[in-house]
């Protein structure tokens, strides 16, 4: 602290900081541009795998692999998307993926925020007992109840099933913890009590005051959900048998590692499922991160 | 007689009012906990159950002691292998995922650069495509003989290198894969949390004249130190469970060497290829164990950190 002060009055007491007055200036600019050479060219290295794929995804195996590489899109793409469909029912598996992650994602996002609501509005016993253990359940890493999980289904008949994969996902800890971080903080007991006033049931203030309120969290919840099902592998891979009920991550997943791999193809079908997701995910962004953003730091 | 008649009657009544009063909150979480029951905590007892028995999924289990555990962490190279290199591979993504995060994170926030937002968007690209099609294009990038990225090699006078061939290169190879797909996670929670640092401490500290570095090294990095010890354990939790990137890349049998083997591919091999159902759960729960043990590290760690 002492040596701190004595800087501070020797910058107040000599012309020394005063004398040169373009040098911090200088040096703020300097640094500011090398900032921006390095922050732009991280952000550039992060696009550039997806310029990459849609190189790929446009042209013949023999081209990207050829020395030196291409570096401009070419003109294969439908091409490359009839030997795609060729090898795969990739319409199919489209639809899949759409159905499956949508299906969890409302089913979800529901029985979540009603178990995060009630978590955070009401006193009941063994609330923080319920809640804690809720908690301790996300340390259990999936690949220990993977294999029973894997023999209930074959018992309950969903191979080759999609409720395998949307049952067991329809409720969440994480979602629930997510939903009463927000609506414990959000949703005023006051409101809640008018709406009690007024005749409202729970059920009724459930979804006429709290759904309303806590959207932009469900928001953020609901993108995660979708993002992590539609990007799911493990699961799909052991329960779907049948190409028809691959979801995309399994049926990519089937070309890679074929003696003669069609990179074409394999691009053109990546190229499809990333896509929509991209789009999806520019037109959001900005609320998404925000969302997340906010409740990222919950857990500290 | 009468007595013990009637003596449950208030105690059901008791049971039926408080029933009335907690009912909707009770109904709320159940689903929860009866999707638990059925998907978590069942298949948790099985595979404990399994792990102590010989099964090839078909015939009856039979009983084998400790043999599995015993076989796993002694005996079984593979298993052994697969071990470090998860460890391995998870300090190596670990370190520059999140310093890079950090940096990046420090930098946007410094003020000097406008587009915060763009540069946010930009570094959070990545992590919303799925591990599957990031592993596929990256299978392109480093190429079977010649690759984008050996060309850029070239470039700089540097022999190509046969990434996915080379026992050596493999794990280089799925740490810029997985580091490239998951920095911009870690720098959104950097930024979360830069921007929870009081701006007077800054103002403060400007008055008493320390620079940019000195603010990083005093201010910045201490009051950050929770966020970074949560993304670091996060993070190694995430990170011995791989699964899907080297799955992809380097194919299920980890690829030369079995250089790219984490623990989750070798208990998918033992389970859904080699059929050896009792032995993959008692990997699991070795697995288990490593993880709780981390996560209740981290809790000791946030409990003290907390009450500073």
């Amino acid at each position: 602290m002492d040596e701190e002060g004595a800087q501070i009055m020797v910058r107040l007491t000599t012309p020394r900081a005063t004398r040169r007055p373009g040098s911090a200036a200088l040096r703020r600019r300097l640094s500011q541009a090398v900032l921006y050479v390095l922050v732009t060219g991280g952000a550039l290295l992060c696009l550039f795998p997806f310029y990459w794929m849609v190189i790929v995804s446009t042209r013949s195996s023999a081209d990207v692999f050829s020395f030196p590489p291409p570096l401009t899109p070419g003109g294969l793409f439908p091409q490359n998307v009839q030997s795609l469909l060729q090898s795969l029912p990739y319409g199919r598996n489209y639809l899949n993926s759409v159905l499956y992650a949508t299906s969890v994602t409302v089913l979800m996002l529901f029985f979540d925020s009603l178990a995060g609501f009630a978590f955070a509005k009401y006193e009941f016993p063994g609330r923080d007992a319920l809640f804690t253990f809720l908690l301790s359940t996300m340390m259990i890493p999936y690949t220990v109840t993977l294999i029973p999980w894997f023999i209930e289904m074959k018992w309950f008949g969903w191979i080759n099933s999609y409720a395998a994969l949307i049952i067991p996902s329809a409720v969440d800890a994480f979602g629930i913890f997510w939903m009463r971080q927000y609506i414990a903080g959000a949703v005023p007991g006051e409101l809640i009590d008018a709406a009690r006033i007024d005749g409202c049931g729970d059920f009724g203030i459930y979804h006429r005051v709290v759904v309303h309120i806590a959207s932009p969290a469900l928001g953020a919840l609901g993108i995660l959900t979708f993002l992590g099902n539609w990007n799911n592998l493990v699961g799909p891979l052991i329960i779907m048998r049948d190409p028809a009920s691959f979801t995309l991550t399994v049926a990519l997943r089937t070309l890679v590692g074929l003696r003669l791999t069609d990179y074409g193809a394999l691009m053109a079908g990546t190229v499809l499922s990333v896509v929509p997701i991209l789009l999806g995910y520019l037109a959001g962004a900005r609320r998404f991160i925000a969302g997340i953003t906010a409740g990222s730091l919950q857990g500290i | 007689m009468a007595a013990i008649v009637t003596t449950p009657r208030p105690r059901r009544r008791a049971l039926a009012s408080a029933w009335r009063k907690y009912k909707w909150p009770y109904l709320f979480i159940s689903p929860f906990y009866i999707s638990f029951l059925i998907f978590g905590l069942f298949p948790l007892l099985a595979a404990l159950y399994l792990g102590f028995h010989s099964w090839d999924g078909m015939s009856a289990p039979h009983w084998v002691g400790l043999r599995n555990y015993v076989r796993l962490l002694t005996v079984d190279q593979f298993f052994l292998q697969s071990l470090a290199n998860t460890f391995i591979l998870g300090v190596m993504c670990l370190v520059p995922k999140l310093v890079l995060a950090l940096l990046v994170a420090v930098a946007i926030n410094s003020g000097l650069l406008r587009g915060k937002t763009l540069y946010q968007v930009l570094y959070f690209l990545p992590i919303v495509t799925s591990p599957v099609a990031v592993a596929i294009v990256f299978l392109t990038i480093f190429g079977q003989r010649t690759g984008i990225l050996n060309y850029v090699l070239a470039g700089v006078g540097l022999q190509p290198v046969r990434w996915l061939v080379e026992p050596w290169t493999i794990k280089p190879a799925i740490t810029l894969l997985i580091v490239w797909h998951e920095v911009g996670w870690y720098m959104v929670i950097y930024l979360a949390g830069l921007q929870s640092i009081p701006q007077d401490i800054y103002d403060a500290a400007s008055v008493d004249g320390a620079n940019g570095w000195r603010r990083l090294l005093h201010i910045t990095l201490p009051m950050l130190a929770p966020v970074i010890l949560f993304t670091v354990v996060v993070d190694i939790i995430g990170e011995l469970q791989v699964f899907a990137e080297p799955f992809v890349l380097v194919g299920p049998s980890g690829g030369p060497d079995r250089q790219g083997l984490t623990m989750a591919m070798y208990l998918f091999q033992n389970a859904f290829v080699g059929m050896k159902m009792g032995y993959a759960a008692a990997q699991a729960y070795v697995m288990f164990a490593i993880i709780a043990f981390l996560s209740l590290l981290n809790i000791k760690v946030f409990g003290r950190s907390g009450t500073r």
